[in-house]
């Protein structure tokens, strides 16, 4: 099934610099296979090297989170859009280094 | 350099302060060539945390969207330090998910807010002049 993939700024230079890439699967697993397929710079971004969701992504089939559907295992239909952006966090824990 | 417009920094510092005592956090859109912040959006601390601060994923989509949808991209991300410096945490640093974006620190520590922001690349911190431009 193909799929149209919108890449977050941080990684369009793995994909030739491109917003949007076409990627083919039934399940957004077997797309963002084959995205890394297609841009091997991708790979280990996304999808960890054990199979699973890279902690700090987030991935969305057109406006929900994978994360609370099934994950890698949710199916796609045709004209489906999966998102990826990075997922944003941080925080005060720990004390700041001293600095100048 | 980040130029962003007086509304812009106050929103930003108003989200913060209405986010206490948790830390608050939010996306800022712009150009990124320029780094001049046309929009705010502020979003919902899902750590909901004095310490810690994720952006709401969906959330995040959205104003992604809007961005676009608007010619600009996101260009960085605002959070509160409830008791610390405007200084980016180790934590922050390890996170930083884009060295293309402006890192924005809110202070809360003192009775005015202190806005600092920070470029971080490869885990180096760099801090850069927030000018305020004419509305």
């Amino acid at each position: 099934m193909p799929v149209t993939v919108h890449l977050p700024t941080v990684l369009r230079s793995h994909a030739g610099g491109a917003k949007t890439v076409d990627a083919e699967g039934g399940t957004v697993g077997e797309a963002l296979t084959s995205l890394t397929a297609q841009y091997p710079g991708l790979s280990g971004q996304v999808i960890d090297a054990d199979g699973t969701l890279h902690k700090f992504v987030n991935v969305y089939v057109n406006d929900d989170d994978v994360r609370y559907l099934s994950g890698l295992d949710t199916p796609l239909t045709a004209a489906d859009e999966v998102s990826i952006l990075p997922a944003v966090a941080g925080g005060a824990v720990g004390t700041a280094p001293t600095h100048p | 350099m980040l130029r962003l417009s007086e509304a812009v920094h106050n929103q930003m510092v108003a989200h913060c302060l209405v986010g206490l005592p948790d830390e608050a956090c939010g996306l800022l859109a712009g150009d990124p060539d320029t780094g001049d912040v046309a929009t705010c959006y502020p979003t919902r601390n899902l750590a909901a945390s004095a310490k810690l601060y994720t952006v709401d994923p969906k959330e995040h989509l959205r104003a992604d969207r809007d961005a676009e949808a608007g010619g600009h991209s996101i260009i960085g991300v605002f959070h509160s330090h409830t008791h610390t410096e405007a200084y980016p945490s180790p934590t922050d640093v390890a996170q930083a998910p884009d060295p293309t974006w402006h890192y924005v620190l809110v202070s809360l520590r003192d009775a005015s807010p202190v806005v600092r922001s920070y470029r971080i690349v490869d885990g180096s911190i760099q801090e850069e002049p927030v000018v305020l431009r004419p509305q």
